[in-house]
Protein backbone atom coordinates (compact mmCIF):
# COMPACT_ATOMS: atom_id res chain seq x y z
CA UNK A 1 0.00 0.00 0.00
CA UNK A 2 2.94 1.82 0.35
CA UNK A 3 3.15 2.96 -2.95
CA UNK A 4 -0.42 4.23 -3.85
CA UNK A 5 -0.29 8.04 -3.02
CA UNK A 6 -3.40 9.80 -1.15
CA UNK A 7 -6.04 11.17 -3.41
CA UNK A 8 -7.66 12.56 -0.72
CA UNK A 9 -6.12 15.34 1.47
CA UNK A 10 -8.81 16.22 3.55
CA UNK A 11 -8.07 12.98 5.80
CA UNK A 12 -5.11 13.95 5.92
CA UNK A 13 -6.23 17.66 7.64
CA UNK A 14 -8.60 15.64 9.64
CA UNK A 15 -6.84 15.45 12.83
CA UNK A 16 -8.04 13.92 16.13
CA UNK A 17 -9.29 17.16 17.77
CA UNK A 18 -10.89 18.59 14.84
CA UNK A 19 -12.80 15.02 14.80
CA UNK A 20 -13.47 15.70 18.18
CA UNK A 21 -15.60 19.30 17.45
CA UNK A 22 -17.02 18.27 14.74
CA UNK A 23 -18.19 14.95 15.64
CA UNK A 24 -21.41 15.79 13.87
CA UNK A 25 -23.41 12.53 13.99
CA UNK A 26 -24.18 11.02 10.20
CA UNK A 27 -27.86 12.04 9.22
CA UNK A 28 -28.43 8.89 7.38
CA UNK A 29 -27.65 6.87 10.75
CA UNK A 30 -31.37 5.92 12.19
CA UNK A 31 -31.92 6.50 16.03
CA UNK A 32 -33.29 4.22 18.74
CA UNK A 33 -35.83 4.44 21.53
CA UNK A 34 -34.45 2.63 24.14
CA UNK A 35 -36.98 1.15 27.08
CA UNK A 36 -35.17 0.55 30.53
CA UNK A 37 -35.73 -2.20 33.05
CA UNK A 38 -36.91 -0.65 36.36
CA UNK A 39 -38.22 -3.51 39.12
CA UNK A 40 -41.26 -1.14 39.94
CA UNK A 41 -43.56 -1.07 36.20
CA UNK A 42 -45.67 -4.24 36.03
CA UNK A 43 -45.10 -6.54 33.29
CA UNK A 44 -48.22 -6.58 32.34
CA UNK A 45 -48.06 -2.43 31.94
CA UNK A 46 -45.35 -2.37 30.01
CA UNK A 47 -46.31 -4.79 27.51
CA UNK A 48 -49.54 -2.83 27.38
CA UNK A 49 -48.20 0.25 26.71
CA UNK A 50 -45.87 -1.07 23.52
CA UNK A 51 -49.43 -2.43 22.68
CA UNK A 52 -51.30 0.54 22.91
CA UNK A 53 -48.77 3.46 22.07
CA UNK A 54 -47.10 1.36 19.31
CA UNK A 55 -49.61 -0.66 18.03
CA UNK A 56 -47.23 -3.49 18.24
CA UNK A 57 -48.95 -7.12 18.40
CA UNK A 58 -49.16 -8.75 21.69
CA UNK A 59 -46.92 -11.76 21.02
CA UNK A 60 -44.37 -8.90 19.76
CA UNK A 61 -45.31 -6.83 22.65
CA UNK A 62 -44.62 -9.60 25.09
CA UNK A 63 -41.59 -10.35 23.55
CA UNK A 64 -40.17 -6.33 23.72
CA UNK A 65 -41.11 -6.26 27.52
CA UNK A 66 -39.61 -10.15 28.35
CA UNK A 67 -36.23 -8.30 26.48
CA UNK A 68 -36.22 -5.08 28.86
CA UNK A 69 -37.24 -7.30 31.33
CA UNK A 70 -34.12 -10.18 31.02
CA UNK A 71 -31.59 -8.62 29.52
CA UNK A 72 -32.29 -4.95 30.76
CA UNK A 73 -33.53 -3.40 27.68
CA UNK A 74 -35.40 -3.33 24.43
CA UNK A 75 -35.01 -1.25 20.95
CA UNK A 76 -38.46 -0.49 20.82
CA UNK A 77 -38.79 1.83 17.75
CA UNK A 78 -36.58 3.63 15.10
CA UNK A 79 -36.52 6.67 13.39
CA UNK A 80 -35.61 9.98 12.81
CA UNK A 81 -34.57 12.21 16.34
CA UNK A 82 -37.43 13.96 16.20
CA UNK A 83 -39.69 11.09 15.74
CA UNK A 84 -37.67 8.93 18.72
CA UNK A 85 -37.79 12.19 21.30
CA UNK A 86 -41.56 11.88 20.60
CA UNK A 87 -41.47 8.38 21.39
CA UNK A 88 -39.54 8.85 24.92
CA UNK A 89 -41.83 11.78 25.71
CA UNK A 90 -44.39 9.06 25.36
CA UNK A 91 -42.77 6.85 27.52
CA UNK A 92 -41.81 9.10 30.23
CA UNK A 93 -45.36 10.37 30.03
CA UNK A 94 -46.55 6.42 30.35
CA UNK A 95 -44.12 6.23 33.49
CA UNK A 96 -41.61 4.41 31.62
CA UNK A 97 -37.71 4.78 31.53
CA UNK A 98 -36.41 5.41 28.13
CA UNK A 99 -34.14 6.95 26.12
CA UNK A 100 -32.88 7.77 22.97
CA UNK A 101 -29.43 7.66 21.26
CA UNK A 102 -27.98 6.95 17.20
CA UNK A 103 -28.16 3.31 16.58
CA UNK A 104 -24.45 2.74 16.71
CA UNK A 105 -23.77 -0.66 16.35
CA UNK B 1 -64.17 -8.70 44.74
CA UNK B 2 -62.90 -6.13 47.24
CA UNK B 3 -59.63 -4.29 45.58
CA UNK B 4 -60.20 -5.91 42.37
CA UNK B 5 -61.40 -4.02 39.33
CA UNK B 6 -63.90 -5.92 37.17
CA UNK B 7 -64.80 -4.73 33.36
CA UNK B 8 -67.88 -2.97 32.87
CA UNK B 9 -70.00 -3.86 29.91
CA UNK B 10 -69.50 -1.36 27.15
CA UNK B 11 -66.80 -0.58 28.46
CA UNK B 12 -64.92 1.31 31.42
CA UNK B 13 -64.21 -0.64 35.09
CA UNK B 14 -65.32 -0.52 38.16
CA UNK B 15 -63.79 -1.39 41.73
CA UNK B 16 -65.82 -1.64 45.39
CA UNK B 17 -63.37 0.43 47.66
CA UNK B 18 -64.32 1.20 51.58
CA UNK B 19 -63.99 4.19 53.03
CA UNK B 20 -59.99 3.74 54.33
CA UNK B 21 -59.04 2.43 50.93
CA UNK B 22 -60.75 5.51 49.30
CA UNK B 23 -58.73 7.59 51.60
CA UNK B 24 -55.24 5.83 51.27
CA UNK B 25 -55.68 6.79 47.53
CA UNK B 26 -56.93 10.39 48.01
CA UNK B 27 -54.37 11.28 50.25
CA UNK B 28 -51.48 9.64 47.85
CA UNK B 29 -53.00 11.66 45.00
CA UNK B 30 -52.73 14.54 47.01
CA UNK B 31 -49.07 14.56 47.79
CA UNK B 32 -48.13 13.61 44.49
CA UNK B 33 -49.98 16.83 43.17
CA UNK B 34 -48.46 18.16 45.63
CA UNK B 35 -44.71 17.18 44.51
CA UNK B 36 -45.34 17.70 40.62
CA UNK B 37 -46.31 21.33 41.56
CA UNK B 38 -48.47 23.92 40.17
CA UNK B 39 -48.53 24.41 36.17
CA UNK B 40 -47.07 27.75 34.86
CA UNK B 41 -51.03 28.52 33.65
CA UNK B 42 -51.43 29.06 37.64
CA UNK B 43 -48.58 30.96 38.42
CA UNK B 44 -50.04 33.69 35.65
CA UNK B 45 -53.77 32.98 35.01
CA UNK B 46 -54.33 35.63 32.74
CA UNK B 47 -51.92 35.18 30.61
CA UNK B 48 -52.61 32.51 28.80
CA UNK B 49 -49.70 33.50 26.34
CA UNK B 50 -47.31 32.99 29.28
CA UNK B 51 -47.99 29.34 29.58
CA UNK B 52 -47.48 29.24 25.52
CA UNK B 53 -44.43 30.76 25.45
CA UNK B 54 -42.78 29.24 29.02
CA UNK B 55 -39.90 27.29 28.59
CA UNK B 56 -39.78 24.08 31.23
CA UNK B 57 -36.35 23.13 33.23
CA UNK B 58 -32.99 21.81 31.93
CA UNK B 59 -31.52 20.67 34.80
CA UNK B 60 -33.22 17.24 36.44
CA UNK B 61 -35.24 17.64 39.55
CA UNK B 62 -33.63 17.25 42.72
CA UNK B 63 -35.96 14.54 44.15
CA UNK B 64 -35.74 11.34 43.52
CA UNK B 65 -39.30 10.54 42.75
CA UNK B 66 -39.45 13.31 40.34
CA UNK B 67 -36.16 12.31 38.67
CA UNK B 68 -37.46 8.87 38.05
CA UNK B 69 -40.62 10.48 36.67
CA UNK B 70 -38.99 13.36 34.25
CA UNK B 71 -35.64 10.84 33.55
CA UNK B 72 -32.94 12.07 30.94
CA UNK B 73 -33.49 10.89 27.96
CA UNK B 74 -29.72 10.86 26.67
CA UNK B 75 -27.34 9.14 27.50
CA UNK B 76 -26.41 4.96 28.33
CA UNK B 77 -27.57 4.31 31.85
CA UNK B 78 -24.95 1.95 32.00
CA UNK B 79 -22.62 3.61 29.94
CA UNK B 80 -19.61 5.46 30.76
CA UNK B 81 -19.47 8.01 28.52
CA UNK B 82 -15.84 10.29 27.77
CA UNK B 83 -16.16 13.66 29.02
CA UNK B 84 -17.33 15.40 25.31
CA UNK B 85 -19.43 12.73 24.55
CA UNK B 86 -21.16 13.38 28.75
CA UNK B 87 -21.40 16.89 27.90
CA UNK B 88 -23.30 16.28 24.84
CA UNK B 89 -26.04 14.52 26.12
CA UNK B 90 -26.52 16.16 29.25
CA UNK B 91 -27.06 19.31 26.84
CA UNK B 92 -29.46 17.37 24.92
CA UNK B 93 -31.27 16.03 28.04
CA UNK B 94 -31.23 19.67 28.98
CA UNK B 95 -32.71 20.82 25.78
CA UNK B 96 -35.71 18.31 25.67
CA UNK B 97 -36.36 18.75 29.24
CA UNK B 98 -37.19 22.21 28.47
CA UNK B 99 -39.67 21.57 25.72
CA UNK B 100 -41.10 18.53 27.20
CA UNK B 101 -41.49 18.65 31.03
CA UNK B 102 -44.38 21.46 31.50
CA UNK B 103 -46.37 19.02 29.20
CA UNK B 104 -45.20 15.60 31.17
CA UNK B 105 -46.00 17.31 34.42
CA UNK B 106 -49.13 18.54 33.28
CA UNK B 107 -50.23 15.26 32.04
CA UNK B 108 -49.36 13.56 34.97
CA UNK B 109 -51.11 16.51 37.31
CA UNK B 110 -53.96 15.79 34.92
CA UNK B 111 -54.25 12.07 35.97
CA UNK B 112 -53.98 12.49 39.39
CA UNK B 113 -56.98 15.19 39.70
CA UNK B 114 -59.15 12.59 37.24
CA UNK B 115 -58.46 10.47 40.18
CA UNK B 116 -59.17 12.61 43.07
CA UNK B 117 -62.61 13.66 41.33
CA UNK B 118 -63.67 10.55 40.80
CA UNK B 119 -62.80 9.70 44.33
CA UNK B 120 -64.72 12.85 45.50
CA UNK B 121 -68.12 12.05 43.12
CA UNK B 122 -68.44 8.66 45.02
CA UNK B 123 -71.98 8.29 46.50
CA UNK B 124 -71.20 6.41 49.86
CA UNK B 125 -72.97 3.04 49.40
CA UNK B 126 -74.02 0.31 52.12
CA UNK B 127 -71.67 0.05 55.13
CA UNK B 128 -68.68 2.68 54.63
CA UNK B 129 -67.81 2.19 50.86
CA UNK B 130 -68.76 2.53 47.48
CA UNK B 131 -68.60 1.10 44.03
CA UNK B 132 -66.32 3.16 41.86
CA UNK B 133 -66.89 2.93 38.29
CA UNK B 134 -64.98 4.81 35.40
CA UNK B 135 -65.70 5.26 31.73
CA UNK B 136 -62.88 4.05 29.35
CA UNK B 137 -61.02 7.73 29.53
CA UNK B 138 -61.30 7.85 33.28
CA UNK B 139 -59.98 4.44 33.31
CA UNK B 140 -56.87 5.50 30.73
CA UNK B 141 -56.05 8.31 33.66
CA UNK B 142 -56.41 6.10 36.80
CA UNK B 143 -53.56 3.24 35.25
CA UNK B 144 -51.39 6.27 34.39
CA UNK B 145 -51.82 7.62 38.05
CA UNK B 146 -51.37 4.48 39.46
CA UNK B 147 -48.39 3.91 37.57
CA UNK B 148 -46.94 7.42 39.00
CA UNK B 149 -48.17 6.56 42.28
CA UNK B 150 -46.06 3.20 42.50
CA UNK B 151 -43.40 4.90 41.01
CA UNK B 152 -42.90 7.50 43.29
CA UNK B 153 -43.78 5.27 46.34
CA UNK B 154 -40.95 2.81 44.59
CA UNK B 155 -38.46 5.38 45.14
CA UNK B 156 -39.14 6.67 48.42
CA UNK B 157 -38.82 2.78 49.20
CA UNK B 158 -35.67 2.62 47.26
CA UNK B 159 -36.84 -0.54 45.26
CA UNK B 160 -33.97 -0.26 42.58
CA UNK B 161 -34.02 -4.02 41.60
CA UNK B 162 -35.88 -7.08 41.72
CA UNK B 163 -34.22 -8.30 44.52
CA UNK B 164 -35.65 -5.31 46.87
CA UNK B 165 -39.12 -5.99 45.95
CA UNK B 166 -38.73 -9.76 47.60
CA UNK B 167 -37.38 -8.10 50.37
CA UNK B 168 -40.49 -5.95 50.73
CA UNK B 169 -42.36 -9.04 51.21
CA UNK B 170 -40.63 -10.48 53.94
CA UNK B 171 -40.38 -6.57 56.43
CA UNK B 172 -41.32 -7.40 59.83
CA UNK B 173 -44.51 -6.42 61.28
CA UNK B 174 -42.80 -3.45 63.17
CA UNK B 175 -40.77 -2.20 60.19
CA UNK B 176 -41.40 1.56 59.65
CA UNK B 177 -41.79 0.78 56.16
CA UNK B 178 -44.21 -1.54 56.13
CA UNK B 179 -47.57 0.85 55.56
CA UNK B 180 -46.22 2.02 52.76
CA UNK B 181 -45.02 -1.08 51.56
CA UNK B 182 -48.47 -2.97 51.93
CA UNK B 183 -49.88 0.36 49.60
CA UNK B 184 -47.70 0.12 47.26
CA UNK B 185 -48.41 -4.34 46.85
CA UNK B 186 -51.97 -3.13 47.04
CA UNK B 187 -52.20 -0.50 44.53
CA UNK B 188 -49.73 -3.19 42.47
CA UNK B 189 -53.13 -5.39 42.49
CA UNK B 190 -55.63 -2.70 41.63
CA UNK B 191 -53.17 -1.71 38.30
CA UNK B 192 -52.78 -5.22 37.61
CA UNK B 193 -56.70 -5.74 37.02
CA UNK B 194 -57.18 -2.44 35.82
CA UNK B 195 -54.99 -3.18 33.10
CA UNK B 196 -56.90 -6.75 32.20
CA UNK B 197 -59.81 -5.17 32.08
CA UNK B 198 -58.53 -3.18 29.26
CA UNK B 199 -57.24 -5.48 27.49
CA UNK B 200 -59.55 -7.68 25.10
Amino acid sequence: MGLVTSPAPLEIERTESAEEVFAVPEPDVPWVTIVHNDPVNLMSYVTYVFQTYFGYSKDKATKLMLDVHHKGRAVVSSGTREEMERDVQAMHGYGLWATLQQDRK
Amino acid sequence: MPGTFEPLPGGGAAVALDDVEISIIRSLAVQLLELIGPGPAEDAPDDPLAELFSEGPSEPPADPVLRRLFPDAYGDPEGTPGPQRAEEERAHSAEFRRYTENDLRAGKRDNALAVIRSLDALAPEGEGGAVLKLSPEEAQRWLGALNDLRLAIGSRLDISDEDDTDLLYRLPDDDPRKPMVMAYLWLGGLQETLISTLLP
